[in-house]
C-alpha cells in the first residue's frame, strides 16, 4: 500500500483511537465524555493484576463532522486487542443511549477488535449483545450508525456482527471483518482449514476488498486518514429503514450467496461466480481499482 | 433436556415442532394461543446457513403472524468455526438473524430466549441475548470459554480464576452466574409451561440487564458507568 502513498498520506492503520478521530473528524472539534483522566477502568482486570488503561480500550465523545454534530466511538486496538470487557461495553452502551436522547446527526464507531475481551469473557459477551440492542435502538429512530474499519486488528467476533448492525460500513483494502479470526479456526479444525499465516489468503477471506465485492461494505478505500474522513460525510446521510422489506431482501441476498458459493471453496471463485472479471488480479488491485469491479447494484442492508 | 422432553414439558401433546437435522421449527400451543417456536439441537454449530434458515422462521412468522410470541430453543456449540463461513460472512448472516429478532420485537412479538442444554459465545449473542428476554434451565451450561481455555489465552494461572470465580461471576462459565450478570432473566424450575405463560406476560420489552446485574451484585459497573455517560458534560 505505502508504496502508492503520496507523502502527505496518513496510514489510518498505524494511528491510535484518539490519532484517528483527531484526523476524520473536524479539527480540535472532539469532545471526550469519560476521559482517561476520570480513570473510569476495568475492576477485572485489576483483580487478575493485568494492566488496565484509564480510558478502557475506547474513547467515546461527541465531534463535528463537515460541520455537523455527530457522536463518535473510537476502540484502541493496541489495548487488549480493542476487546469488549464490562466497562468497555457500557462506554459504548452510554454513547447510543445518549444519542437516542440528544439525537445527533450520525453515530460513527471506529471499530477495532477482536470481540469480547476473554479476561471478564462472560460480562464482555452480554455488553456486546447490549451494544447491539442499543445500535438498534438508535437506528430505529432514524439516526445513522457509521463503521469505519481500518485498523490493524481488524473487527472480529461479536463486534464483527455489531458492524453488520450498523446501517454503513467504510473500510480500507488492510481492514478486516469477520467473526473468528483465522488462527481460531486453524486451532479447531486445522491448518488444512485455514492456514492463519497464509496472509494473502487470510486477507482474500476477510480483507475490505473481498468485503466490498461482496457488498459486505459500503465503501472501500485506501489506507488513508483523509479517505476515511471523506468517506464517513459521503455516509452521513446513510440512514437505512430497517423494515420487513428491507430484511427481507436482506434475506433473499444471502440466500442467493449461499447458491453461488456451492463449491466454491476460495474467494476468487467466488468472485468470478458473482460475476466480476479478472477476479485472479484483484489482490494486486488498489482500491479505487477494486472500486470499478463491483457489480452495479448496491446491497441491501 | 432432549429437545423433545422440553416440547413435551411445554405444550404437552400441542406441538408441531420439527427438528430438520440441527434446526428446530414450527408451531405450539400455550393455553390455545399460538407460539412460533425456532431453534436448534445438538450443539449445533451455528453456521452461516443455520443462521439464515433461522431468519426465515422469524421472517414468516411477522409476514404472515403478525404479534405472534416466539420461543427461541438453544442449544449451541457456538459460531461455525469454518473458512468457508467466514468466506461468506458468516458475520453478516448471524447479524441478519440478530436484527430479524430485533424487528420481531418491535412489531410487538414477544420473543423470549431459553437455553435448555448449551450455549456459547457466537451462537448465542444472536439469538437468546437478543430477544426481550433470555430464561436457562437450572441444568443448562452458558459460556464464552471453560476455565482451563480462559488460563491458556489470558496466559494467567489457572487457579487463579478459579479461585477468582467464587466471587465473581464475570470469570466462570455457569447459568448461575449469567443470573447474577443479568444476562439471563431467570432459571426455570418446576411447570415449565407456567414459566413460559409467566415470561410471556411480565418479560419487559426494554433492555434491564445492566440494571438487573447491579441489582444481582454479579455486574456492578454497567449500569453506573453507562450512566456517567448519559450524565457526562
Amino acid at each position: 500500500m505505502t508504496r502508492h502513498a503520496l507523502p502527505s498520506r496518513i496510514s489510518y492503520a498505524e494511528c491510535t483511537a484518539r490519532e484517528r478521530l483527531d484526523q476524520v473528524f473536524d479539527e480540535d472539534s472532539f469532545h471526550e465524555w469519560l476521559p482517561p483522566a476520570q480513570r473510569v477502568t476495568s475492576p477485572h482486570l485489576a483483580q487478575l493484576g493485568v494492566p488496565v488503561s484509564f480510558d478502557d480500550g475506547v474513547a467515546i465523545g461527541r465531534a463535528r463532522l463537515d460541520g455537523r454534530d455527530v457522536f463518535v466511538a473510537a476502540q484502541e486496538g493496541a489495548f487488549m486487542g480493542g476487546g469488549v470487557g464490562e466497562i468497555h461495553g457500557a462506554k459504548l452502551v452510554g454513547l447510543l443511549r445518549r444519542a437516542l436522547r440528544d439525537r445527533p446527526e450520525a453515530v460513527l464507531l471506529l471499530a477495532e477488535s477482536g470481540g469480547v475481551r476473554l479476561h471478564e469473557a462472560n460480562a464482555g459477551l452480554i455488553a456486546v449483545s447490549e451494544v447491539m440492542r442499543a445500535l438498534l435502538d438508535v437506528r430505529a429512530a432514524g439516526i445513522p450508525v457509521i463503521v469505519l474499519i481500518g485498523g490493524a486488528y481488524g473487527c472480529f467476533g461479536g463486534m464483527g456482527i455489531v458492524a453488520r448492525c450498523a446501517d454503513h460500513i467504510v473500510m480500507s483494502d488492510v481492514g478486516r471483518l469477520a467473526m473468528s479470526g483465522p488462527e481460531v479456526i486453524e486451532a479447531s479444525h486445522g491448518v488444512e482449514e485455514f492456514d492463519s499465516r497464509d496472509r494473502a489468503l487470510v486477507w482474500r477471506t476477510t480483507g475490505g476488498k473481498h468485503r466490498y465485492l461482496m457488498g459486505d461494505c459500503d465503501q472501500l478505500v485506501d489506507d488513508d486518514v483523509a479517505e476515511f474522513r471523506a468517506a464517513a460525510i459521503r455516509a452521513l446521510s446513510a440512514a437505512r429503514a430497517m423494515t420487513l422489506a428491507a430484511l427481507e431482501a436482506e434475506h433473499a441476498l444471502l440466500a442467493k450467496r449461499l447458491r453461488d458459493a456451492q463449491g466454491a471453496t476460495d474467494a476468487i471463485a467466488l468472485w468470478q461466480r458473482i460475476g466480476i472479471e479478472k477476479s485472479n488480479s484483484v489482490p494486486e488491485l488498489n482500491a479505487s481499482q477494486v472500486r470499478a469491479l463491483r457489480p452495479g447494484q448496491e446491497v441491501a442492508r | 433436556m432432549k429437545w423433545t422432553e422440553l416440547a413435551a414439558a411445554l405444550f404437552g401433546a400441542h406441538h408441531e415442532i420439527v427438528a430438520d437435522g440441527d434446526f428446530l421449527s414450527g408451531t405450539a400451543m400455550l393455553d390455545g394461543e399460538p407460539i412460533t417456536v425456532v431453534g436448534t439441537t445438538g450443539h449445533a454449530p451455528i453456521g452461516y446457513e443455520l443462521a439464515l434458515r433461522q431468519a426465515r422462521a422469524i421472517l414468516d412468522t411477522m409476514a404472515h403472524h403478525p404479534g405472534r410470541p416466539i420461543l427461541l430453543m438453544i442449544d449451541t456449540q457456538g459460531q461455525q468455526l469454518r473458512r468457508h463461513d467466514e468466506l461468506l460472512g458468516i458475520n453478516r448472516a448471524m447479524a441478519h438473524l440478530g436484527c430479524c429478532i430485533d424487528l420481531a420485537r418491535r412489531r410487538g412479538h414477544r420473543v423470549i430466549g431459553l437455553v435448555y442444554d448449551q450455549a456459547l459465545s457466537g451462537g448465542f449473542i444472536t439469538s437468546g441475548l437478543i430477544a426481550d428476554a433470555c430464561y436457562a434451565l437450572p441444568e443448562a451450561e452458558i459460556r464464552v470459554m471453560r476455565i482451563p481455555a480462559m488460563a491458556r489465552v489470558t496466559k494467567l494461572p489457572e487457579a487463579m480464576l478459579t479461585e477468582l470465580s467464587r466471587e465473581n461471576p464475570v470469570f466462570a462459565p455457569g447459568v448461575e452466574n449469567y443470573v447474577a450478570m443479568g444476562g439471563v432473566r431467570a432459571l426455570w424450575r418446576g411447570d415449565l409451561a407456567a414459566a413460559l405463560r409467566d415470561a410471556l406476560a411480565r418479560t419487559p420489552t426494554d433492555d434491564t440487564r445492566a440494571q438487573d446485574g447491579a441489582q444481582r451484585s454479579g455486574r456492578r459497573h454497567a449500569a453506573p458507568t453507562t450512566q456517567l455517560v448519559l450524565d457526562a458534560i
